[in-house]
Formats: structure tokens, C-alpha cells, sequence
């Protein structure tokens, strides 16, 4: 019954990462493309399915769950994009190309993306929550031919904390898929929408029986899309949100992340509504 | 464990030594019950000697209080503050260190554990449940905490079975005790009447038997059987406390909206003594910290509890900013989410969260009103309500 002690896992250990690259998205928010620090097989190290997160080290500063926002189809090496708000987040950000840093998972459910093919699918970010909806985009845009309409559904707070600008113009332009961002509040040089990402579901047509969506963003934001969405027949399993709560091991063990019955670290953090609708309701659950 | 019944044995008094002896022979570190500054605590032991003779508490809700017994009792109380917990999943543990390199990287290596194999001797049946309840948590198949795996793995049990309870036990209704049929390695009845005091003894695995066949033993006669039936029974008759368990999942998924919260909010301190007491309270915190040269890291875990604000922060606040939200979550987890983690009830009916509250608060009696409120509830719309869960 005794196992040798090397064979025990170590969920708790991070792997060293070496960050390849850095760049600045918007003021105080920086994308890190890393790669493992070791040698071995890197593309099994880096594989992951959209949706899921990791839990990254800052050396001696603390550990932090931060979603995957990179293409799924770029093998080995994988890319973050976090927002400095504390101690680990401005840490992370001020790591400099070639720093290591130490990383586990990926952790969590994934953005059913092999469930919905054949389907319409509407993609809905608030704010820093397009980072971790990223990676779906890119697989449905990098199989487009297996899924019918696409939609992106974007709301950030001002203009100038639109993530992925470019990106976002590059695919709009490209016709495969539907580009729509607002804003809460803009100057007069904002050409763009000025609303809530909600208002771009009143006049859409969409057909509830093949629609899909993916929503990740503040809670609010996420009620509000997944109500306007079953307003318009959208069945509550077709609609698909990812949650956000303290983590502090990301293996069912730190009991941080408790969503009534539910560990968001791998029980979540993407949900399809029904599963959760009735505590969404309720608050401070 | 496989249960090598053998015929149940009886160890006389004065042979019990023998049981320490065998342990402290196998390299063991024996832990048990021992009086210290007016309150039995858990704590390594050298022998018979230390156990807590001639000693018994007095617990209700808020209350504890060590008395003489008018016998010699060596096992003559129920539980104390204390849970074999802390030995199985320390409440401040470094889990790794890690040495910045040349190369401007770091290397890491897992803290390796110093502590000794245990044998906890006096195991109360609630509180075996309790370690089965944290074996879930952290030996799930998919998700094994390496340290309280290694431990677990060699510790010895000996059960003490109840021949008493206390005021605040209700293992009865949460069907954890007072008699525990197997999962430990030696079980013990202690026998104390006019002309014996003696313990039957029964061996639940192979190392148990190894064990209890360097112990001075007679085989059990009916009468010593007979009599440890008896303890059991008097400790059933004792039951302080009773917890209506049926559909009491349903019941508490139900009732996150029950006006029973407010009333808590008002007593509870959420000073989460109930949480630190609990057998089968899990949460952590971890801490990353670096000596002053900023060149040696190391992580620490920290047993956390859910009373705290910071336990559920995220970026803008706490999820769980009100008292009565997060004495929710704890009842809530304890009764009916457990279920749904871990296939098993939370509570084990140890009664220490009722001795240990510094208000008094009793989840038996916070269950019952929420049951008479949801009932009346349910009268005045005129209809029973189904309440969603996640069980599906
Ligand atoms: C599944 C998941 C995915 C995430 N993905 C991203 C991402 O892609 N990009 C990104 O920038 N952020 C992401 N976050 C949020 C990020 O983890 C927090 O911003 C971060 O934990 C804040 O830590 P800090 O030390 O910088 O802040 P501090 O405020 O100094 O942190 C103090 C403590 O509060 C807790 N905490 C604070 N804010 C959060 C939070 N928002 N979520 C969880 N715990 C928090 C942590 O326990 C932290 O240790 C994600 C969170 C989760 C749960
Ligand atoms: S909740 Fe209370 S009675 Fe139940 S196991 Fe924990 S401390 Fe014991
Ligand atoms: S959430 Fe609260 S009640 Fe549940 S295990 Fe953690 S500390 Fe205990
Ligand atoms: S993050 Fe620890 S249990 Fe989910």
C-alpha cells in the first residue's frame, strides 16, 4: 500500500518558465509569452484547451491564477495577459524577457469548443475578460469552417482599455467573424459605440436553437448577458460563463474557491449557466 | 483496511503498557489524551501514565470544564479541544523551498517531512470519520497532498469506543458512532465495574494483530463482550444532542435566502473558533516569502477559515462580505455541499464547534429552526417548494 515517496505528485511545486517576451496591451496590463525553462518535451508541457488557466510564481512575491490567452495552435509556449492590481499582478507585469518565472496547471473546465460545432456562437467579453476568451476565438476562427456564425460581443470601460486592438480590426476586416465593441464612456474622438455589450443583442438576429454563447467578465456583466440571452431563447446550456473567485491551490484541496457546491478551480471556472443559474441569483454565495 | 477478525481479546489494565511498549518498539510516536492546564488536550505520550486518569469534562454549548471521576477511568471523557487533525494536516506547513541560480532562474525542492509515523491511541469513532472525511479532501484520486498522504499512510489508530458522551456529541445522528466497526488498526472498550477494569480489544488489520499479539491478552468471554455491548449502549443512551439529517442537503440548498442568516449575524462573532476546532475543516492560506538576501524562497501553507474576509477576496472586496454569508457557506458546507464534494456529510457530530463557540451557537439547534422556518414558509405559500441543487 505504501508508495515510494518520489511517486507522490506534487501539485503544489511550480515548474520553471522562461519568459520569451513582453509587451504592454493597455496602460497597466501586460501580455508574457513564456516558454518551459527545461529542456523536454515543451509542446506536452504547454498544452492546454481554451479556458483553462494556470497558477503563476513570482519568485518570493506569491502565486496567482491567471487565464491562457494565447492561440491553442502555437505549441509549445503559451501566453498570459494580466492586469497589474496588487502585490503578484504588478510583480508579473514588471518581469522582464528572459526572467523565469514558476508556473502550474493548466487548471479547469474548458469553453466547450468541440461541443458547439456546427453551431452559431456569440463570444461575449467584459473587460480583461476577453483575455481568457482569446484562445476559443482563435479556435473557432482556426477551424471556421465547423461552426456557422461568429460573433464577438466586446464592452470595454473607456477606449483606451480596448484589449487587442489590432487584432480585433485584422479579423473584423477579414470578414469570419462579426466585431462589435462598445464602451461605457468615451470623448468626442470615440467614433465607436458608447453602451453596455447587452444593447448589441436587441436588434441581433439569432436563431436560440443554434446559438451558442461564451461569456467571461465581471459578474454583473455575465447576469446581464446570460438574462438578455435566455430572453431571446437561448437555452440556459448554451450559454457558457466562466467565474472568478480566490484560488490558492487550483487542485480541489485550499477550499478558496467555493462556489456552493462547486470548486471553481476544477469544477469551473467555465460553466454552462443551468448549472449554476440558481446561485447566480443568490448573493454573496 | 482488510478487517482480520480475529476473536476479540481483553486486555487487563495493568497490561495496557504492553500496547506502548509495542508501538515505541515499532518506532511510533504515541499521541494521545493528557491533562494539561485544566483541559485534555492531544499530545505525545510516553505511556499509561500519562493518559488522563480518574478525569472527566463537563460540555454544553460555550462550556468546558475538566472534573474527577469517582473511578480510574483512564478513557472516562469524549472529545477535547483538540482534533488528530493538526498531526495528519499541520496548521503551518513549508511545503517547498526554492534558491535563486546563476542563470538568473530558480531551482526548487520539495520540503521533506520530518515528522515520525503516529499512533494515535484513543480515537474517538466520530473522529475516525473525521480522518475517513479528510482522507477525501486530500488522497482524492485525481488531487493527493503528498504530506498528509505520507502521514496518513503510516499512522497506527486505536480506536477508543464510547462508553459515554457528552452533552454536545450527536454522532448517533450523523451515524459516525459511539461504536466504530472498522478503519482502525486496534479497538479498545474500556471495562470498569466492581471487579475488573479491563479493555476488549479488537484487531481491524493485519498490523493490529502483529500488534496486539505482543500485548499479554486473554480471549474475550461473553460476559466482556456483554459489557462492552453495555458501554455502547449507555453511550447511545447518553447522546447529548440529536441532528435531524433527513434531506438536509435539499433542506440547507433551499434556505440561502432563509431569514435565519440575519439572526446568526447578530450572535455570531466570526471569530471562526468553530472552523479551527472542526476535525474536518480543511481551508488553507499559502504565503510565499524570500529571506532578507531576496535569494531564498520558500512556501508556506496555513490552515485559513472562512470566517475571515480575506478568505474569499478577489480584486474590489470580499465575495462573502456579511456575517451571515459566511456563516452560511460554513453550515452549508458542512451539511449539504460536502455531499456533493465529497460523497459524505462534513460533520461528524463531534459537538467541539458547541463546546468551542464562544457564544454558544449549536448548529443541531440552528438546523432545527431552519427547518421549522422553511416549513412554515412552505405552509404559508401553500405549497412545497423544490429547491434546486447541484446534485444532477
Ligand atoms: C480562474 C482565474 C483566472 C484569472 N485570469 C486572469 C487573467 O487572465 N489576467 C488577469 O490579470 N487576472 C486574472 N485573474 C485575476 C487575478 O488572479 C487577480 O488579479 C490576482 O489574484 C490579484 O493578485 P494580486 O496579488 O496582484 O493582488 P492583491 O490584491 O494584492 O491580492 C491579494 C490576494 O487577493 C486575492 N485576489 C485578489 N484579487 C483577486 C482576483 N481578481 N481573483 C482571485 N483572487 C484575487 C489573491 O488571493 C491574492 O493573493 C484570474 C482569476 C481567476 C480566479
Ligand atoms: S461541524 Fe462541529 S460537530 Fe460537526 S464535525 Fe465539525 S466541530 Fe464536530
Ligand atoms: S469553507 Fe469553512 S466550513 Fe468549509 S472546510 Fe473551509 S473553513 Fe471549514
Ligand atoms: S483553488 Fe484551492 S480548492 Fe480551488
Amino acid at each position: 500500500m505504501a508508495q515510494p515517496a518520489e511517486q507522490l505528485p506534487r501539485p503544489m511545486l511550480p515548474t520553471p518558465f522562461r519568459v520569451l517576451e513582453t509587451w504592454e496591451e493597455i496602460p497597466g496590463c501586460m501580455s508574457l509569452r513564456v516558454e518551459p525553462a527545461g529542456t523536454g518535451d515543451a509542446a506536452g508541457a504547454c498544452a492546454f484547451a481554451p479556458g483553462q488557466f494556470y497558477m503563476i510564481y513570482v519568485f518570493g512575491q506569491g502565486e496567482v491564477p491567471i487565464s491562457i490567452s494565447g492561440d491553442p495552435a502555437r505549441t509549445g509556449e503559451l501566453t498570459f495577459t494580466v492586469m497589474a492590481v496588487g502585490t503578484v499582478t504588478d510583480a508579473l507585469c514588471a518581469v522582464q524577457p528572459g526572467g523565469i518565472i514558476g508556473l502550474r496547471g493548466p487548471f479547469g473546465s474548458v469553453w466547450p469548443v468541440d461541443e458547439i460545432e456546427g453551431r452559431d456562437v456569440i463570444v461575449m467579453g467584459g473587460g480583461l475578460g476577453l483575455a481568457p476568451l482569446r484562445p476559443a476565438v482563435y479556435h473557432l476562427l482556426n477551424h471556421r469552417d465547423r461552426y456557422g456564425d461568429l460573433t464577438l460581443l466586446y464592452g470595454a470601460r473607456q477606449p483606451r482599455t480596448i484589449l487587442y486592438t489590432d487584432q480585433l480590426a485584422g479579423w473584423s476586416a477579414n470578414d469570419s467573424i462579426d466585431i462589435n465593441v462598445t464602451v461605457d464612456n468615451a470623448g468626442r474622438d470615440w467614433t465607436g459605440k458608447v453602451g453596455v455589450v447587452t444593447d448589441f443583442l436587441n436588434w441581433r438576429r439569432l436563431d436560440p436553437d443554434r446559438t451558442s454563447a461564451l461569456i467571461c467578465g465581471p459578474e454583473i456583466m455575465m447576469r446581464f448577458s446570460a438574462y438578455a440571452l435566455l430572453d431571446r431563447g437561448v437555452a440556459a446550456e448554451n450559454i457558457h460563463i466562466s467565474m472568478e473567485r480566490n484560488m490558492k491551490c487550483g487542485v480541489r484541496m485550499c477550499g478558496r474557491c467555493q462556489y456552493g457546491p462547486f470548486f471553481v478551480c476544477d469544477d469551473g471556472p467555465v460553466f454552462s449557466f443551468d448549472r449554476v443559474q440558481h446561485l447566480f441569483r443568490i448573493r454573496e454565495v | 483496511m482488510t478487517a482480520t477478525t480475529n476473536k476479540a481479546g481483553v486486555i487487563s489494565r495493568d497490561s495496557l503498557e504492553g500496547l506502548f511498549d509495542a508501538l515505541i518498539a515499532r518506532d511510533y510516536v504515541p499521541v494521545g489524551p493528557t491533562v494539561r492546564e485544566g483541559v485534555i488536550v492531544l499530545d505525545e505520550l510516553r505511556g499509561v501514565d500519562d493518559l488522563p486518569e480518574g478525569w472527566t469534562e463537563d460540555q454544553d454549548a460555550a462550556t468546558y470544564r475538566l472534573m474527577r471521576r469517582a473511578d480510574a477511568a483512564l478513557f472516562g471523557f469524549n472529545n477535547g479541544q483538540h482534533a488528530w487533525k493538526p498531526y495528519l494536516f499541520p496548521p503551518k506547513a513549508k511545503l517547498w523551498e526554492a534558491e535563486k541560480t546563476p542563470d538568473g532562474g530558480f531551482s526548487m525542492r520539495e520540503t521533506p517531512d520530518a515528522a515520525k509515523a503516529f499512533a494515535f491511541i484513543g480515537v474517538r469513532p466520530c473522529d475516525l470519520h473525521a480522518i475517513q472525511v479528510q482522507d477525501a479532501v486530500f488522497m482524492a484520486e485525481q488531487n493527493t497532498d503528498p504530506l498528509y498522504a505520507r502521514r496518513r499512510r503510516k499512522a497506527f489508530t486505536v480506536v477508543i469506543q464510547c462508553g459515554q458522551a457528552a452533552k454536545t456529541c450527536f454522532c448517533t445522528s450523523m451515524d459516525t458512532g459511539p461504536r466504530a466497526d472498522g478503519g482502525f488498526d486496534l479497538a479498545l472498550t474500556e471495562i470498569l465495574d466492581a471487579d475488573r477494569h479491563s479493555f476488549v480489544v479488537e484487531a481491524g488489520s493485519a498490523a493490529g494483530a502483529s500488534v496486539l499479539a505482543e500485548i499479554p491478552h486473554s480471549e474475550a468471554r461473553p460476559d466482556d463482550l456483554a459489557a462492552a455491548e453495555a458501554c455502547t449502549k449507555r453511550a447511545v443512551d447518553q447522546m447529548g444532542r440529536t441532528l435531524d439529517t433527513t434531506g438536509v442537503k435539499d433542506l440547507l440548498y433551499g434556505s440561502y435566502e432563509s431569514r435565519r442568516w440575519a439572526d446568526l449575524e447578530r450572535r455570531c462573532l466570526a471569530c471562526g473558533n468553530c472552523t479551527m476546532v472542526c476535525p474536518t475543516c480543511f481551508c488553507t492560506t499559502v504565503e510565499d516569502v524570500t529571506d532578507l538576501s531576496g535569494t531564498h524562497a520558500e512556501r508556506w501553507r496555513h490552515w485559513e477559515s472562512c470566517y475571515t474576509t480575506d478568505f474569499s477576496y478577489i480584486h474590489g472586496g470580499s465575495v462573502r462580505p456579511t456575517i451571515r454569508s459566511r456563516y452560511r457557506q460554513w453550515l452549508v458546507h458542512k451539511l449539504a455541499t460536502w455531499q456533493d464534494q465529497f460523497g459524505t456529510s462534513g460533520c461528524v457530530g463531534c459537538g467541539r464547534c458547541i463546546t468551542w463557540c464562544p457564544v454558544g451557537i449549536d448548529l443541531t439547534e440552528e438546523v432545527r429552526l431552519i427547518r421549522d422556518s422553511e416549513r412554515k414558509k412552505d405552509a404559508a405559500d401553500g405549497h412545497v417548494q423544490e429547491h434546486p441543487h447541484a446534485s444532477d
